[in-house]
């Protein structure tokens, strides 16, 4: 039982015997709560941190929040490394370790046909990278600054096209600014149709523009197409899959847009198989990364009161 | 009974790299997992995670810092004059959570923001295949 101020923390529930874990969450060793078959990975926390008030304050704090899901992680992978596993999500903090024994009590069966669906399976992450640079149909770069930078926060996969796409950015948001045209790619020294509009510059910039959003919209709907057909050719191979949101490009640390954002539970026989898969479905434009393998967090969806 | 290596990378090294090209699992990719999916528990918890879609979002606008955006050419805020009240207040919320985190680290404000939170080892790799 917790002590006063105390509470204890559930990271994962596991069958067979109890596995000796990194320390978890603000540093606390991880032990077992034994019941029915089944063992919960719990630390003892203090509620300073881990009470509801205190929570709600640190888990704005991105450093607390990004330490405390390490930790979470790393006793959930080890735990997973060395039996099949069903991690609870971050934060999960009861009382004192009886109620911690109810919810196996209670939810035993729930708990076990969870773990039965992911014995012998790993997950595996894929994320589909559009690398417009060597695709033929990306719209011109120099076409619509404009929306080069906002489609590189993210909405959009065709608003990376490569290096000149920084550039882009720039300009575009300068369109009005003369100066800064003239010093870069500027689109009026450009010979081409648009020179007819030389001296209607406006009614040029908005047939540039909704030329480029047309070959921007067709870009989306292609890459979208793709990232279709690549998740579903890996959830064909696999027990099971699902689709993350993208990540942001600052998120995943690569300017290229990222079109996939998949989960796979994968057999461990078939784990070179899938790999390889994954690995085809790249080239023309479409970057593969994979990662894991993972605890079969996406796979242990489960509502337990 | 077995024991599990004490050191936990993200990536265990025991895997190697298969055929595919491997990338370290990002901070974003471990949140997604540990904040969205898993058991959620309800009831005799302490702590309801409900405001959890929320948190998510601004842990996204916090990640990329005003110099990390600009290095990537988004830098609309500063010329777009249509960015709306909404963006513009984003922006700030932007501005300020950095303010905040260069308080709390200490951190030089000409450094790589994503690097200031201890994700860059994870989420930044090779951009050669990009």
């Amino acid at each position: 039982m917790a002590e006063e101020g105390q509470g204890t923390y559930l990271y994962a529930v596991a069958r067979d015997s109890f596995f000796e874990c990194p320390p978890g969450v603000a540093g606390a060793s991880v032990r077992a709560i034994s019941r029915n078959g089944l063992v919960a990975y719990v630390s003892t926390v203090p509620l300073d941190q881990f009470g509801e008030e205190p929570l709600r304050r640190s888990l704005e704090d991105l450093d607390w929040l990004a330490e405390t899901a390490r930790a979470h992680h790393r006793v959930v992978d080890a735990v997973a490394a060395a039996t099949t596993t069903a991690p609870v999500r971050l934060v999960t903090v009861y009382e004192d370790d009886g109620q911690v024994g109810d919810l196996l009590d209670r939810r035993g069966d729930d708990f076990l046909e969870l773990l039965d669906q992911v014995t012998g399976r790993r997950e595996w992450g894929v994320k589909a990278y559009a690398t417009p640079a060597t695709d033929p149909r990306a719209p011109d770069p120099t076409a619509d600054g404009g929306h080069a930078g906002r489609q590189g926060a993210g909405d959009g996969p065709a608003g990376r096209e490569g290096t000149g796409d920084r550039h882009a950015g720039r300009l575009g948001m300068g369109e009005g600014h003369a100066g800064r045209q003239a010093t870069g790619e500027g689109h009026a020294g450009r010979p081409g149709p648009g020179d007819r509009q030389a001296g209607r510059p406006g009614t040029a910039y908005l047939q540039r523009r909704r030329a480029s959003l047309r070959g921007r919209e067709q870009a989306r709907r292609q890459a979208l197409r793709r990232a279709d057909h690549i998740h579903q050719a890996l959830c064909a191979l696999a027990a099971a899959g699902c689709r993350h949101r993208t990540q942001d490009p600052r998120l995943s640390g690569r300017d290229d847009v990222m079109l996939l954002n998949g989960a796979y539970l994968v057999d461990e026989a078939r784990d070179a198989e899938f790999a390889e898969l994954a690995g085809t479905l790249g080239g023309d434009g479409v970057e593969i990364r994979m990662t894991g393998p993972w605890a079969p967090y996406s796979f242990t969806v489960l509502e337990a009161t | 009974m077995d024991r599990v290596s004490q050191s936990g990378p993200v990536v265990r090294p025991t895997y190697g790299s298969g055929p595919g090209s491997r990338e370290p699992a990002n901070l974003g990719d471990i949140l997604e997992r540990v904040l969205d999916r898993g058991v959620v528990i309800a009831g005799d918890i302490r702590v309801n995670l409900l405001d959890i879609e929320l948190l998510t979002i601004k842990l996204r606008l916090l990640i990329a810092s005003v110099d990390t955006a600009r290095e990537l050419g988004i830098d609309w805020w500063e010329h777009d004059p249509w960015l709306s009240g909404r963006d513009r207040e984003l922006v700030e919320e932007n501005r300020r959570l950095r303010r905040r985190l260069s308080a709390v680290e200490g951190h030089d404000a000409e450094g790589h923001g994503v690097q200031a939170h201890g994700v860059a080892g994870h989420a930044v790799e090779g951009r050669a295949g990009g």
